[in-house]
């Protein structure tokens, strides 16, 4: 190693310099390499971060088309086209696989891969490697998923509760260890990022410089690398009580179902935080940049992510309210559930405070935005009364439930994703979408989804229960509300994949910052390089501060070697601020 | 570290292009393995939380059916395991002072060590089986009073068959590595792939550890 007197000449020889961004370049990563074997074996983060998309926009398709295929079947009491037993089904792959292969990899490994390394300034993931195995591993549990639909069906519910799930038939094996194998490819996603942001961040980059896009992220994956182990162990136990009767959950065989409820809800709750949590990071991204004001509170929005994490762990026994356990134990689960409130409510309030006095811009991306403010309070207050013992006892099970989660995880998680896309399409692809087109689709989703589950929080506290086929004509209205309300919303949908497809083939070259954001992924090309950067980025100022003028964050270290050389790595921050 | 001779080239070619040195790529591997170690931990912590309910419901069940593992054994195995640790870790000190002919003796030592603890778990689960403590459905020993006896060996299976999984994983590491260190691919300066499968073997070793007195030595 080199001494300190040796390193304080090596200091001399760093150069900052100012970077412009190159325009509408020719050489990016998306024309670099061409071919399909190419995109098949590429380990840059950025292709793999488009393959996910691609998967999980296919299966976003396959659990919103089987959702319309529900209400459909209940816009008449009575049976309409489906018998109880395909409903069922039906409702489990709906639920299995928005949950599964939507919601819980979205985010991370579409946005995160694509703009995790960007906003370190580093060329890749820690282990480029391992991100496109993470990805083989998701398409294999996928393959594992639709050969259990095809052969057979599973009609559990995605819970797969024990004992109803060791015995009733169909391939309920297949479809766990299809969940099993998607597990480790979410393990490694966490891992990778966890590696990454500690180890790979640029000159400069310190903590408190960090985007909260990241530390929302970086919550996730502790959360992923926490609770994902338990649910590998909790299907694998299923699997095994199915294929050898080892009766650890079967009552039949002197097991506990109970036990199950406590395996399956400690990896499931903290996973609905895997889900939402890195959408509370693109809404911080979003709203600093389109309120032109730096984000307020920005410790208390990213501590606030970890604090979510944290309590995440300590609440799943509100799943099991009714399902006996001791009073006491309800009693504490109940409190830890509203402690979650505070953190989420702080964020709320600081990303408020941070519209508050900005020069608001209401472009497709802030619109969405909007909506998850709007749509997550409904969704995170109704989990609030749903965290209240007594009400619960009411609730449990109705409609009320499934208007909750849905308002949280479409109302804040779906919103969250289709604002993140819209945001760093441009950089993405270098190309802009339109802008009239993404409001009126924004519109659409909007009155859809309230059409579709408000009427669903009022028929479930009149005592409609969830899962059931068919149902007593008091419920038709709102019924039939809700199911034209679903099919408004797959037509905003619909107009996005379109108009999303038309900017691909036809759309206008963006600029590299066409939102003028000061965060470091639009401080490089739209479409970005292979590397990501033609220079080593040095980082002197925060990710939101808009008083400061962009060229002081335009900054990169002079050198062809693209810091490749060991002098030009040790401690460059300080000598980098001097200069500046 | 600023030299640019040949000799130095040579040694940083198994930087990867998105690294900026050595350094960094070593600290980022040994701390992805740590990483997973947690994940690791977590998911046997869930048998283990499996082992607790049970045993805390059924005292009487665990202090019976253990008497059926043969403890000797288990201590010959536990032995071994520590055994093939230290060597690991020897493995890994030549690697760090360029002994690649030492590095290779202690791998083989190692997955010689591994091997031994796989047949032993093999002698002992066809004995078992053979008496008819099967897992699950194929349980038909009739030795034991206790109604739920099954469900301590269903315990007993999945534990140790998890941890005889991880064992084979590792073997199959650290023949990896011996074929790379033939290879002359480790130096004094790259030993990373040693060091973070070494990280992984202690992990094996202390769940055995664990798994050992609580369910072979609890009377």
């Amino acid at each position: 190693m080199a001494t300190s007197e040796a390193s304080n000449t090596t200091y001399k020889k760093v150069q900052v310099r100012r970077y412009k961004p190159e325009e509408n370049p020719e050489k990016h990563y998306l024309n670099e390499e061409k071919g399909l074997w190419a995109w098949l074996t590429t380990v840059d983060h950025k292709k793999i971060g488009l393959m996910y998309l691609g998967s999980i926009a296919l299966f976003f398709l396959v659990g919103g088309i089987l959702a319309l295929v529900l209400r459909t079947e209940l816009w008449t009491p009575a049976r309409s086209f489906l018998d109880a037993d395909l409903y069922n089904q039906v409702f489990t792959l709906h639920g299995a696989i928005m949950i599964f292969f939507f919601l819980v990899p979205s985010v991370p490994t579409v946005l995160g891969n694509f703009v995790l390394p960007l906003q370190l300034g580093a060329k890749d993931v820690a282990f480029p490697r391992l991100n496109l195995a993470s990805y083989y591993i998701y398409v294999i549990g996928a393959l594992f998923t639709l050969t259990a639909i095809l052969t057979g069906g599973v009609d559990t519910g995605w819970t797969f509760y024990t004992p109803y799930s060791a015995t009733t038939g169909g391939s309920v094996m297949m479809m766990t260890l299809g969940i099993f194998i998607l597990g480790f490819s979410s393990i490694l996603t966490g891992v990778n990022f966890i590696v990454t942001i500690h180890k790979m961040r640029s000159p400069g980059l310190t903590w408190s410089k960090l985007p909260l896009n990241l530390w929302a992220l970086y919550a996730t994956s502790i959360i992923q690398i926490l609770a994902t182990p338990v649910l590998a162990i909790t299907v694998l136990l299923l699997t095994m009580e199915r294929a050898l009767g080892i009766g650890i959950f079967d009552p039949n065989l002197g097991g506990d179902p109970v036990l199950y409820q406590h395996f399956f809800w400690f990896y499931s709750h903290p996973a609905v935080y895997i889900m939402i949590v890195p959408g509370f990071g693109i809404v911080s991204e979003i709203i600093s940049t389109f309120s032109k004001k730096i984000i307020f509170g920005y410790w208390a929005i990213a501590l606030s992510s970890l604090a979510i994490a944290f309590i995440g762990f300590l609440v799943w026994g509100h799943h099991m309210f009714t399902a006996g356990q001791s009073s006491l134990a309800n009693m504490v689960f109940s409190f830890l559930t509203f402690m979650v409130g505070i953190p989420t409510g702080i964020k709320i309030f600081n990303w408020l405070a941070t519209m508050y006095k900005g020069s608001i811009d209401l472009k497709a991306p802030m619109l969405y935005i909007m909506i998850f403010l709007f749509l997550f309070t409904i969704g995170g207050f109704t989990g609030i009364m749903l965290g209240a013992l007594s009400v619960d006892i009411h609730l449990h099970d109705t409609y009320y439930v499934v208007a909750h989660f849905h308002y949280v995880m479409v109302g804040g998680m779906v919103m969250a994703f289709l604002g993140g896309i819209h945001y760093w399409w441009p950089k993405m692809f270098g190309k802009m979408y339109s802008e009239l087109w993404a409001r009126i689709a924004a519109v659409f989703i909007f009155i859809g989804f309230n059409m579709t589950f408000l009427p669903q929080f009022i028929m479930g506290s009149q005592g409609m229960p969830r899962r059931y086929f068919n149902y007593i004509e008091q419920f038709q209205a709102f019924h039939q509300t809700s199911t034209v309300g679903a099919y408004i919303m797959g037509v905003g949908f619909l107009i996005i994949a379109f108009y999303l497809i038309h900017s691909l083939m036809k759309g206008k070259r963006a600029g590299s910052n066409p939102w003028g954001s000061r965060a470091l992924e639009w401080q490089t090309a739209s479409p970005p390089p292979l590397h990501n950067f033609e220079h080593v980025p040095v980082i002197i100022n925060g990710p939101y501060d808009y008083h400061k003028p962009m060229s002081e964050f335009q900054l990169g270290i002079a050198s062809k070697h693209n810091g490749h050389h060991a002098e030009e790595t040790v401690n460059v921050p300080e000598s980098a601020q001097e200069k500046a | 570290m600023s030299s640019t001779s040949a000799t130095e080239e040579k040694r940083l070619d198994h930087v990867q292009h998105h690294f900026v040195d050595g350094e960094q790529q070593f600290e980022s591997a040994k701390m992805g393995m740590w990483v997973f170690i947690v994940t690791e931990v977590l998911m046997f912590g869930g048998l283990f939380l499996a082992y607790i309910a049970y045993r805390s419901w059924y005292p009487e069940l665990f202090l019976e059916a253990s008497t059926e593992l043969d403890a000797f054994w288990g201590m010959v195995n536990t032995f071994v395991l520590i055994g093939s640790s230290l060597t690991v870790a020897m493995a890994i000190r030549s690697a760090q002072l360029n002994q690649i002919k030492g590095l290779i003796i202690n791998l083989y030592i190692t997955i010689g060590l591994a091997i031994t603890f796989m047949v032993i778990k093999y002698f002992e689960y066809s004995e078992k089986i053979a008496k008819g403590i099967a897992p699950g459905n194929y349980y038909t020993y009739d030795g034991l009073e206790h109604e739920k006896a099954n469900i301590f060996f269903s315990i007993y299976y999945m534990m140790t068959g998890l941890h005889g999984i991880h064992v084979i994983i590792g073997i199959g590491l650290m023949i990896w590595l011996v074929v790379k260190a033939k290879k002359k691919v480790f130096h004094s300066g790259y030993y990373t792939p040693v060091e973070i499968t070494g990280l992984y073997w202690h992990l094996v070793d202390v769940i055995w550890i664990f798994l050992f007195p609580l369910l072979y030595l609890i009377d």
